[in-house]
């Protein structure tokens, strides 16, 4: 490919371009310093621009680059160009201290000596954690040796040691993917004196060697480019590992460096900025041999893990490599945040703690009335003698005084009670958390097939807020439609084409162009009109004719895809795909493409399109790419007929100041008209004209260009300037109406979470028409409801608008006396709202004392939509209601723009679709369609709320219960806290005894089926109504504690109270009827039994009994074959049975009557899965008697 | 064609750089990660209430009768003599009495026995208000040196009992032991006397494992307090009974600890002498000291208090049964009727 720049030279590469990338990515081989006031003013105002807002941030990146322009030397690093040990050298003499990193990534946390070090700390950054540290330490002072020394230990050890494994599989996965990563390898340059590329691990490119990828390579490290297989130094890379974006983006190799080879060497430094995690801005220049500056911006640099496609090679020197390479600086995981159960569980823990310190104070203070009563028979009496005469002479042995000695019950008792905060509820609330997690992302219900994804959890601690979400927050572009852009229909010429139901009849002789013996065809078909195409085909020289195919040459030159053609298993036929950065123009080019003007090269300097099976050329001249002001695009094309014309396409508001009225003003009319009826359809429309320029018009133009384009300062404004006096007059031509298509399922999805009582709030970047439009397409809006627009351009409008808004709200309120709060009467005959509100209001209103009204009126409204929002406003919204209720939020999108309302909401989920990953990377789920939204919310929220909530409720309970039988035990016992039950049994019943029962109901039980959930979407409110688990709950679960704990002591205490037992004897017998109280009572509320729930909870009764056993036959201990010698009397098992026939009792009646005379809703959905079938058959039997009988 | 162009656009997304897996991750269907196990889902319906109710109290009622009757059978002989074993002139001074080594100890009480009593009739010494579980009193023992003799020395755990004054280990060393209770009774009937047989009253395994067979009594109760008994330092620890019951700690401040069997059985209105060596102090913190004796059932000593608890929770059911009844019949509800949704009620203006 010679770089044959067409009819009229243009000294630098003219680029292949894309319509929405901000202009300083564009011209490589110009100083970025001219660039810097105009970039940093389009990155200033994002929120005004129509592009998709995703931009915004890459705007940003572009400013922080472009302030960066100047490189102070302790700011920089140095890179001698093939020359890696030069390059650690100069880091050396600059004094960085640390020179550049390797290559050699490592993403695992620990190595092997680090790793109990390390993971302990981590560890013991939970408070928690060091509760049970500060109580075992108590253990091991002599005076407050509750329990033996190692046995205190034991339950924190075990949960130290399980997180530590689950740690140590995860940190040893990473460590196998690192070293799979490390020993790829990559054409590296050789030493000098035999210059070869030879093959090298990834983990011995160094900082300054010279690598060559071939095509789909993927990059080793960070590269600055030195020159690719295309003469204009074109190179492609797609940088799905980076930023998940699918498109190619074209990267640029200098002219200066373009030349050289690998035998001339590449002398020469590189000065670039210090490592930073900036993807999409990179500043340097490069110091040639000759003493020539180039510098070098983000245009020029490949990113490691980018692959080179498209482009048979490119060679290119490693600038930043290892862990300094921007994807690893970008690797950072998801946010923590924290569920709101574990919020308010913080509440009732403080509670407890309370609780517990008043059983010590009370245990305390009664030893020391106790010990005042005693005070003088201490001496003599048996089981306490104060006086030891063992040492010859008399002293007091133990006893520091009345004080002393109660202080250091009260620590003894604080040790003693431990678990009344549950130790391992933190645990088994992680281990529960897991479980939930295994089975959302093994739903196959929340696996997208189209593109291959699972549902995944990348926060593990919020998966119960699921169940509790009262707004969600959603993106509309990529998040309720596909982002994937469907041309429909089109106007031209003032004829409305949108018949194009049928596919072309036509389809072998429009769809394939034939190059040599191979047939080539676009990669997606598009329906065509069968009029359109009749007179694309027919219509010659008509007048009509003419303005289609202008339309069309329009469609298929005036945009920035490159086309690439791919293979297919039959060699005669190779596809088509074209791959841009719009998904708009995509859709155009395939439209065009459909009606057989299909482009099927674009190099720098020209493209080819096959115009109705002929193949032309056609030189691009020049190009405007589309600007937020102009919200337009033009291309300048030398046609083969040696005329120039220019291309426009743009919105329609835009398009309209710029042609010319004067000519055909009823195709003008009538094209508005169809305009509107597309928008009203929910289309995007783009307007498309055409000027022919005359030869004096077009070198004027060419020259302002070229001046404008080399300009120093100011560029941006004046390459806008030369565009806006070349785009005017225009001809009209047609225009397009494009579909972004819903994604499937949503209007349904949508309808289930508003009877779920979720409202829904859609907040676009897109125009209001286009959102509203969307609104009724996905039944978010419906005719009935009644819309508050607010679209006000100052302050005082915003408030008066608000003001006349409420007061509408008001009256209409006033109006419906059904109107209760809003969740119970969304389905009664209440006059609905929708409040529809645009981005320049909420700048008014957002961060001014507006707020309040607004969110007044919001919250009043059934609907909200926000259309023309910026990223920030986003955000600002989210926050708007977070901070003012108490209710739950969501967001959920897709592209860059959502990121900081997906991190400001209390869940963030992330649609990983065609905007690219950012928005996954930032969110706490991410999933592939929208519409899972309503079995991950009203099935597996559901389901995760009321597990968490029961199982957080009962280790509360099942603790506090034991703790309860050993505080009673202790007014027997002159208040020292002896324990009856084995230190063993107290240590191991928290974390072996009663711990996996509850972790496996709270990972599988069920309380409704998957069907009924989805079927009455109204069932989520309880977890909105935090049914599950709130103070009320917490409260009756105490006092059935409290109960449970009596019953458990009392019972067996009267019945052995004169006897001989012992106390071993009698504290196995506690253990193990509390330890059946308690899974007994957490089986009455389990809702589904399946193998594994009766496997565990008849398991650990069991196994509790054998450790009971096998701790009783130590014979070191003093309980040495109690449990062996009670259990062979009758008594003991009569004994046994009351006790838990006692403690079950009140439980069980709380229980049915509840579940009977008081059901909520998810009981008399329970019964409605049982019976439900039986009773709809009984109705209808009902029914047709009195029908027979009237 | 949608799926197509989709295939190619999403399907590279989200490879992870690791591995290319290319093929579908579609989760592998099963029931287990469905959820969907076949699992029964158990219902309170007024039937399973009903007969749960019932059913506990059928079975509890008999049991408690069970329980009452044989508890009625047991007879049991308390005498507290702690008060009136010491002789009148001492009465205000008790603990002078109990500690003073000269003075006689002995004390006849007479009992009659109130019903037949058939052998084997336990013998108990009953102790109220002595807290064996006493924190300080419980750890105060050396199982290692009970043990074996090898480990004479281990008296670390036995303070304030571990050595005597010159520093020789005490063995059995710990306050438990130094505190063995050495009342004595001897009984006899129609001025005929009645063996109590004192062989296994501890528990074999005990006798077996705990105590050495090869440990014997050394420098006991040789110190300037003594505390209870003292043993026959002829005889290995594993032999000394008294001891062993002695130091197998009681669960409650109030208990029984086995003296002997009397293997003859009792008639009715007999009356028996009982010789008691009052020597125990229990009189430095007002504990009690009784002498049970005590024939056995399946229920093991009397106690009402099982019976009357088996009776009442099954009545209590019963009961329960019949309210629930009226409950259901009064209230009825059908079960799984959707108009009790709470939006269903509030729609037919119901409001709660």
């Amino acid at each position: 490919m010679a770089a044959n720049l067409g009819l009229f030279s243009d000294p630098s590469p003219p680029p292949p371009i894309s319509g929405h990338v901000p202009s300083s990515r564009r011209r490589p081989s110009h100083d970025r310093i001219s660039f810097a006031p105009d970039s940093s003013h389009s990155a200033s105002s994002p929120s005004a621009l129509g592009v998709p807002a995703r931009h915004g941030s890459r705007a940003e990146s572009e400013r922080l680059a472009a302030s960066q322009r100047d490189l102070p030397d302790e700011d920089a690093r140095l890179v001698v160009v093939g020359d890696a040990p030069g390059t650690a050298e100069a880091a050396a003499r600059l004094g960085l201290g640390v020179g550049p990193a390797g290559n050699a990534v490592r993403t695992g946390k620990y190595s092997v000596l680090s790793f109990l070090p390390r993971n302990l700390f981590e560890q013991f950054r939970r408070v928690a954690y060091v509760y049970f540290l500060v109580i075992a330490v108590l253990n091991q002072l002599p005076q407050l040796a509750v329990f033996g020394r190692g046995a205190s230990l034991l339950p924190l050890a075990f949960v130290l040691f399980v997180t530590a494994l689950k740690d140590a599989y995860e940190d040893f996965r990473r460590h196998r993917s690192d070293r799979l990563e490390n020993n790829r390898s990559s054409l590296v340059l050789g030493p000098s004196p035999l210059p070869r590329f030879l093959p090298k691990p990834w983990k011995r490119i160094r900082v300054g060697d010279v690598v060559k990828l071939l095509a789909d390579d993927p990059a080793p490290a960070d590269m600055v480019l030195l020159s690719t297989s295309d003469p204009t130094g074109v190179a492609y890379v797609r940088t799905t590992n980076l930023d998940g974006e699918s498109n190619l983006k074209s990267r640029y190799a200098k002219q200066e460096t373009l030349a050289r080879t690998p035998e001339d060497g590449f002398a020469g430094v590189i000065r670039c900025e210090r490592p930073n995690r900036n993807i999409y801005g990179f500043h340097a220049n490069l110091e040639l041999r000759g003493g020539r500056r180039v510098s070098l911006g983000p245009s020029n640099i490949v990113l490691r893990g980018c692959e080179l496609k498209n482009t048979a090679w490119a060679v290119g020197v490693v600038v930043y490599a290892g862990k300094d390479t921007k994807v690893m600086l970008n690797s950072s995981g998801a946010p923590s945040k924290r569920s709101r159960l574990e919020t308010r569980m913080n509440r009732e823990t403080l509670f407890l703690s309370v609780f517990l310190l008043a059983m010590c104070l009370i245990v305390c203070t009664l030893n020391g009335i106790w010990l005042v009563v005693h005070q003088n028979e201490l001496e003599l009496m048996q089981f306490f003698r104060k006086r030891d005469y063992s040492g010859g002479d008399e002293k007091n042995y133990n006893y520091y005084g009345i004080a002393m000695t109660v202080f250091i019950i009260f620590l003894m008792a604080v040790i003693v009670f431990q678990i009344m905060i549950p130790i391992s509820l933190y645990i088994s609330m992680e281990l529960v958390r897991l479980g939930q997690a295994y089975f959302m992302t093994r739903d196959t219900n929340l696996y997208d097939e189209s593109s291959n994804l699972r549902f995944q959890c990348r926060a593990l601690n919020i998966n119960e807020d699921l169940g509790q979400i009262k707004y969600i927050f959603s993106d509309k572009t990529g998040t309720l439609t596909e982002n994937k852009m469907e041309f429909q229909c089109a106007t031209v010429g003032g004829v409305d084409y949108s018949g194009g139901k049928a596919p072309s009849p036509i389809e072998t002789g429009f769809y394939s162009i034939v190059v040599g013996d191979q047939f080539w065809r676009p990669k997606m078909l598009v329906k065509t009109d069968p009029e359109l195409a009749k007179l694309l085909r027919n219509g010659g020289e008509t007048e009509e004719g003419k303005c289609a195919r202008e339309f069309f040459l329009a469609l298929a030159a005036c945009n920035t895809i490159v086309p690439l053609i791919l293979e297919t298993p039959d060699p005669k036929q190779k596809l088509i795909d074209y791959q841009g950065e719009s998904p708009d123009e995509q859709a155009l080019v395939y439209a065009a493409a459909a009606y057989g003007f299909v482009l099927v090269e674009r190099t720098s300097g020209y493209i080819v399109i096959d115009v109705l099976g002929d193949r032309q050329r056609f030189d691009v001249l020049g190009l405007h790419e589309f600007d937020s002001d102009r919200k337009r695009m033009s291309v300048i094309i030398g046609c083969p007929d040696k005329t120039v014309k220019l291309y426009v396409k743009g919105a329609d508001n835009s398009m309209f100041g710029v042609i010319d009225k004067s000519i055909n003003l009823d195709i003008i009319r009538a094209t508005e008209t169809h305009l509107h009826n597309y928008s009203s359809l929910g289309l995007r429309t783009l307007v498309v004209g055409t000027r022919k320029l005359s030869r004096t018009e077009f070198e004027e133009w060419q020259s302002a260009y070229e001046k404008a384009s080399t300009a120093l300062l100011g560029r941006a404004g004046l390459l806008r300037t030369v565009a806006t006096d070349i785009e005017r007059n225009l001809h009209i031509l047609g225009a397009t109406g494009i579909e972004d298509k819903l994604q499937k399922g949503v209007p349904e999805a949508i309808e289930s979470l508003r009877q779920a009582g979720i409202k829904v709030w859609v907040l676009t970047g897109d125009k209001q028409e286009t959102a509203i439009s969307i609104g009724y397409s996905c039944k978010l809006l419906t005719r009935e409801m009644t819309q508050i627009i607010i679209n006000s351009y100052s302050r005082e409008a915003c408030r008066k608008s608000l003001e006349d808004a409420m007061a509408m709200c008001n009256k209409l309120t006033e109006l419906s006396p059904m109107a209760q709060s809003s969740t119970t009467a969304a389905g009664s005959g209440r006059i609905r709202l929708a409040l529809i509100i645009d981005g320049n209001s909420l700048v008014y209103i957002l961060e001014t004392d507006l707020q309040e009204e607004l969110f007044g009126i919001a919250s009043k409204c059934d609907v909200v939509l926000c259309c023309r929002v910026a990223p920030l406003q986003k955000a600002g919204i989210v926050a708007l209601v977070k901070h003012r209720t108490d209710d739950m939020t969501l967001a959920i999108g897709d592209g860059a723009n959502d990121v900081s309302m997906i991190q400001m909401a209390d869940v963030g989920i992330g649609i990983s679709g065609q905007e690219g990953r950012q928005a996954v990377m930032a969110s706490d789920f991410s999933m592939g369609q929208f519409r899972f939204l309503v079995p991950l919310l009203l099935v597996h929220g559901h389901w995760n709320y009321q597990r968490m909530g029961y199982m957080i409720l009962y280790n509360f309970y099942k603790n506090a219960a034991f703790v309860l039988v050993l505080f009673w035990y202790t007014f027997y016992t002159a208040f020292t806290l002896t324990t009856a039950i084995t230190e063993w049994s107290s240590l191991l019943y928290s974390v072996l005894y009663t711990a996996f029962p509850t972790i496996v109901v709270g990972i599988l039980d069920k309380d409704l089926s998957r069907r009924t959930l989805v079927r009455y979407p109204r069932l989520y409110g309880a977890g909105q109504r935090e049914e599950k688990y709130n103070l009320k709950l917490f409260i009756i679960c105490l006092i059935e504690s409290v109960w449970q704990s009596l019953a458990i002591f009392y019972v067996p205490y009267f019945v052995y109270r004169h006897s001989t037992i012992d106390g071993s004897g009698l504290g196995d017998i506690w253990a193990l009827a509390a330890v059946i109280v308690v899974n007994i009572h957490l089986a009455m509320d389990v809702a589904r039994w399946n193998w594994m729930t009766h496997a565990i909870i008849w398991g650990s009764i069991l196994a509790t009994a054998i450790c009971v056993m096998v701790i009783d036959s130590i014979w070191f201990l003093s309980g040495y074959w109690a449990i062996f010698h009670v259990m062979g009397t009758t008594l003991f098992w009569a004994c046994l049975l009351c006790t838990i026939v006692v403690g079950i009792i009140p439980h069980f009646i709380l229980k049915a009557f509840i579940d009977y005379f008081m059901p909520s809703d998810i009981q008399i959905a329970r019964e409605m899965e049982k019976f439900g079938h039986l009773n709809q058959a009984m109705r209808s039997e009902i029914r047709m008697r009195t029908f027979s009988q009237s | 064609m949608n799926s197509k162009a989709g295939s190619t656009f999403g399907s590279d997304g989200a490879t992870d750089s690791s591995a290319a897996r290319r093929n579908s991750k579609k989760p592998k269907y099963s029931k287990f990660t469905q959820q969907e196990l076949p699992a029964c889902k158990p219902l309170l319906t007024p039937g399973i209430v009903i007969s749960t109710f019932a059913l506990i109290g059928i079975i509890f009622i008999p049991i408690g009768l069970a329980s009452l009757s044989a508890s009625e059978h047991v007879v049991e002989l308390v005498d507290r003599y702690d008060a009136d074993c010491v002789p009148q002139h001492l009465r205000d001074d008790k603990l002078a009495f109990i500690q003073n080594s000269q003075t006689n100890k002995t004390c006849t009480r007479r009992l009659i026995v109130p019903k037949q009593m058939s052998s084997p009739i336990q013998v108990y010494y009953q102790l109220d208000n002595f807290y064996q579980n006493h924190r300080r009193y419980v750890k105060s023992r050396s199982d290692k040196q009970l043990k074996s003799k090898s480990s004479e020395r281990e008296t670390k755990t036995c303070e304030p009992e571990g050595t005597t004054g010159d520093g020789l280990a005490i063995v059995p060393c710990g306050l438990i032991a130094w505190s063995l209770f050495n009342d004595t009774y001897s009984f006899s009937a129609n001025s005929k006397s009645l063996q109590v047989n004192k062989k296994d009253i501890a528990w074999q395994s005990d006798k077996k494992h705990k105590f050495g067979s090869d440990v014997y009594p050394k420098n006991f109760q040789s110190g300037g307090l003594i505390g209870g008994a003292s043993l026959n330092a002829s005889i290995p620890l594993s032999e000394q009974e008294d001891l062993i019951v002695w130091m197998r700690t009681a669960a409650l401040p109030t208990f029984r600890k086995l003296y002997g069997r009397i293997e003859v059985d009792l008639e009715a209105n007999e009356e028996i002498t009982v010789v008691i060596q009052n020597n125990y102090n229990t009189y430095s913190f007002g504990g009690k000291k009784k002498l049970v004796l005590s024939t056995t059932s399946w229920i093991g000593g009397k106690n009402n208090f099982l019976g009357v608890a088996y009776l009442t929770v099954g009545g209590l059911c019963l009961f329960l049964a019949m309210g629930f009844i009226l409950l259901y019949v009064f209230k009825p509800r059908t079960l799984g009727d959707p108009s009790y949704l709470s939006w269903n009620r509030n729609a037919a203006g119901y409001s709660n």
